[in-house]
């Protein structure tokens, strides 16, 4: 049926470039495959806008499965208030997140919005953040009609509960501002400076003099006062906590630094250390920025709610109403469409149901559910629309039921302490000790220079250098592996991943590939026509084995099958013209099963004799054994799976022996086994991927979620690993580790830059000069032995 | 010597200048989006649409050929 051309190649889509299969839709002289793309392309053409499709070759997407999003719901004020980001009640501003957004031919058209529609005044599009920013004229266009025509160009617009609640956060430029003053105060303070450096004598006339320390003066107050305020106020409130940061010693040193210069310069006994002041506030806000460069684009906080709908349709009286998801109430009957994800546990009242879990356990082939049993919330509606009773409500269901655990509303503690905060305890004891110290040395002989030694040693020690080691470490490896499709939602996970013990799998998905089962056949050579009889005979059956093995079976067509019965517990029974079926378990089959492998068998009879096996085996990830045989001389491993044992022999296998295998666990009871592990003063390291993991990942001391497509799902957790890039967990955790090697090295470094400004500042010799050399300096080592040290260490661990 | 209180003044003037575009910079999400700048550039807009395009050549013919004929 396939349609072919002259050349004798397939029909591409000239909206999406996918091949015509069915048959081919032509208009204009063009092709297409579906009905959607079609319908694209005509918007696009009668509002002049084809160049879309000569920026790149069939940019579209393919609106065969794409369910037009319904967003009557929209209409609901209270709704869409939360969605608009500004409106002064004429004009609205909204953002939408497009996913499908994906080349310049998506930029392009975007931006042509207003071309589509008189009310859209502009509209912009953040490519790495797949949002489209929209302003539109409230009297024109109604925000429902302006999401409707995105879904009918071609980009529907995901919206969900978690957009209301997290849209108003407001972006904070504020490091941007603060680093900003602080590089331009340092570097005119530092210019200002610069004479009195060249010699120890002044070269200068006093007036110049004065007016360079009163410039610097005023230069350096948005430096103190503004871009270091962040340090006091972390220094205070630690300190309010009775607990020393490594804030306390830099707020402590800043501080000092700038009464200290403020008081030579007045006094006109010397030039003060504004320059050092200055260069530290910069440097260490880089270093900060630097440490908090994340993946913006990747979300680490999604619970469910971002993958339920914001809206259901309910069915009153075979009348169709969009409701708000909260005032769905148990009995309500709803209709769930193609692609649509049923919202809480409910009873299938009628039609096909076909329900992907893939959101829930990882596991994206469908299952065949019966009428009157049990939907289970995040299931996603394969096919033909059907209609469901609620009868749990959206908060209590099986799934969801999970996030009324405590570790969802208990605020996230920081799971592990810094090394730096240890560090920085017995560094900031030390240095007042050495203050004193040298101050009560001086006291008796010389009070001025007591006072001298007291200050300079509280400036010199502060802790530049060490505050910046382990930023610039850790920024770093969270880039290392970035590169590596390993993507860390902060750098302090860079540390806890360095101190796990124990590792904990999840199966499906996780370990085994999503959706990749392969059906093997073994036997008697079976021809093309008894194939086709065993495809259609399949197809009548609704277990997931037959469906599955239908689906694989490579042959077109369909043949009449005249007889067919499904004998529970046996197989399925079946006649088509000449030809007798029996198919399923060994005994129905007429053969003896010769499996020790507990994979799932499907034995084949044809007119009374046994012709072959269908077995279906579960792909587990590339590199899976050797991955896990690494691991294990090192952690203790462990599975939890929410699937029965059926796999249990193959696990063992791969295993290594003394790990900890689990099956038919809940969400719950996983997160309760990593519970069990915790309180045994183990730290775990939770690897999963479906929302019934995120109990557990959040409970874990790390949570690593692996996925196989970043725009799609993944639930809260730590990090999140691209799914071709398993096989190197092993190596990413080791890198973890090396992490504090580093760090430990350039705190040695720092120290033994501190000890010798030390040793000048307890004599109270601590020239100006040589403390704006001195202080960058140390920073600047260190940053440049992290930096180097982690590109050294990345290439010998082939990252 | 006194043109120095001058031109520190101007330095820094020009300075603050820079400061001034940075921090507008930043407050008008330059740095929000690096990437679709890039694109978005490249576009050769004032919609392209082929059928204005040729309707531009013929109007160009016409005129010149109006020229011509008024020589």
């Amino acid at each position: 049926m396939t349609e072919y051309t002259k050349s004798g190649q397939v029909l591409k889509c000239t909206h999406c470039g996918e091949n015509c299969a069915e048959e081919a839709i032509l208009a204009n002289e063009k092709s297409f495959c579906c009905e959607g793309c079609k319908l694209v392309y005509e918007i696009l053409d009668e509002n002049n806008l084809c160049t879309y499709y000569s920026l790149n070759s069939s940019p579209g997407i393919s609106q065969k499965n794409q369910s037009k999003g319904r967003y009557g719901y929209l209409r609901d004020s209270t709704l869409s208030k939360k969605l608009i980001s500004f409106s002064d009640g004429q004009k609205t501003t909204v953002n939408f997140r497009v996913p499908q957004v994906h080349c310049s031919s998506c930029i392009w058209l975007l931006e042509k919005m207003p071309k589509l529609n008189k009310g859209i005044i502009s509209s912009r599009v953040n490519f790495l953040k797949k949002e489209v920013s929209v302003l539109f004229s409230e009297k024109e266009i109604h925000l429902a009609d302006v999401a409707e025509l995105l879904a009918n160009i071609g980009y529907p617009p995901e919206i969900n509960l978690a957009d209301e609640q997290t849209k108003v956060q407001k972006k904070d430029y504020s490091r941007w501002y603060k680093i900003g003053v602080a590089g331009f105060c340092f570097g005119n303070i530092m210019l200002l400076s610069f004479p009195e450096y060249l010699t120890g004598k002044s070269v200068l006339e006093p007036s110049f003099k004065l007016l360079f320390g009163y410039l610097n003066i005023l230069l350096s107050l948005p430096v103190f006062f503004y871009s270091a305020s962040e340090f006091f106020k972390s220094a205070f409130y630690s300190l309010r906590q009775k607990f020393i940061n490594i804030d306390v010693p830099i707020a402590l040193g800043i501080a000092v630094m700038f009464v200290r210069s403020v008081v030579e310069i007045v006094l006109q006994t010397g030039p003060g250390y504004m320059d050092s002041m200055a260069a530290l506030v910069f440097l260490m806000l880089v270093g900060r920025w630097f440490q908090n460069q994340t993946y913006h684009t990747l979300s680490f906080e999604r619970d469910y709610k971002s993958y339920f709908p914001v809206a259901v349709t309910l069915l009153k009286k075979e009348e169709e109403q969009s409701i708000p998801l909260s005032k769905l109430k148990v009995g309500d009957r709803i209709l769930v469409r193609n692609n649509e994800i049923v919202p809480a546990d409910s009873l299938l009242v009628s039609g096909d149901a076909a329900i992907d879990y893939s959101f829930v356990t990882g596991e994206s082939e469908p299952v065949k559910i019966v009428k009157g049993s049990t939907v289970f919330a995040g299931g996603k509606q394969c096919g033909s629309a059907i209609k469901v009773e609620v009868i749990k409500n959206v908060s209590q269901s099986y799934l969801t039921e999970l996030w009324n655990n405590e570790i969802f509303s208990a605020k996230e503690k920081d799971k592990h302490e810094p090394l730096i905060n240890t560090i920085s305890k017995y560094f900031t004891i030390a240095i007042i000790l050495i203050a004193i110290g040298s101050a009560l040395w001086w006291l008796p002989s010389n009070p001025h220079k007591a006072l001298d030694a007291f200050t300079a040693v509280l400036i010199i020690a502060c802790p530049c250098a060490l505050a910046l080691s382990s930023p610039f470490t850790l920024g770093h490896i969270v880039r290392v592996f970035g590169r590596n499709g390993f993507y860390l939602k902060n750098a302090a996970v860079v540390e806890r991943i360095a101190q796990i013990t124990d590792l904990v799998f999840d199966k499906t998905g996780t370990i085994t590939v999503a959706g990749g089962s392969q059906i093997v056949y073994e036997g008697a050579n079976l021809n093309n026509e008894e194939l086709l009889v065993l495809k259609s005979l399949f197809s009548q059956s609704s277990h997931p084995l037959s469906t599955a093995i239908s689906q694989r079976i490579d042959v077109n067509g369909r043949t009449e099958i005249d007889s067919f019965s499904e004998l529970p517990g046996k197989g399925i029974k079946g006649r088509a013209g000449e030809m007798e079926i029996k198919a399923g378990a060994a005994d129905f089959a007429g053969t003896v099963d010769n499996g020790n492998v507990k994979s799932s068998r499907v034995y084949i009879n044809i007119n009374g004799k046994y012709k072959g096996v269908f077995s279906l085996t579960i792909q587990y990830r590339e590199g899976l054994k050797e991955m896990l045989s690494t691991l294990s001389g090192v952690y203790k491993l462990a599975l939890v799976s929410g699937d029965n044992a059926s796999e249990e022999n193959t696990l063992r296998g791969v295993f290594p022996s003394g790990s900890v295998l689990r099956f038919n666990y809940s969400p719950q009871d996983k997160l309760d086994f990593i519970k069990q592990l915790q309180s045994n003063k183990r730290k775990v390291l939770m690897v999963g991927d479906g929302l019934n993991d995120a109990g557990a990942l959040k409970q874990s001391d790390t949570g690593i979620s692996v996925s196989n497509n970043l725009n799609n799902f993944s639930p809260a957790c730590d990090a999140i690993l691209e799914g071709s890039n398993f096989h190197k967990l092993p190596v990413l955790i080791s890198f973890a580790k090396k992490s504090s090697v580093i760090i430990g090295i350039s705190l040695v470094i720092s120290l033994l830059y501190n000890a010798v400004g030390l040793s000048f500042a307890v004599q109270g010799l601590l020239s100006p000069v040589f403390a704006a050399v001195l202080m960058p300096l140390s920073s600047i080592t260190v940053v440049a032995f992290v930096t180097m040290s982690v590109r050294v260490m990345a290439g010998k661990s082939g990252l | 010597m006194s043109a120095f209180f001058l031109l520190i003044g101007i330095s820094l003037a020009v300075a603050v200048g820079f400061l001034i575009a940075f921090l507008w910079a930043v407050k008008t999400n330059q740095y929000e989006d690096d990437y679709t700048p890039s694109v978005r550039i490249l576009f050769n807009d004032n919609t392209l649409d082929i059928k204005d395009i040729e309707q531009n050549n013929l109007a160009r013919k016409d005129s010149k050929a109006q020229r011509k004929i008024k020589q």
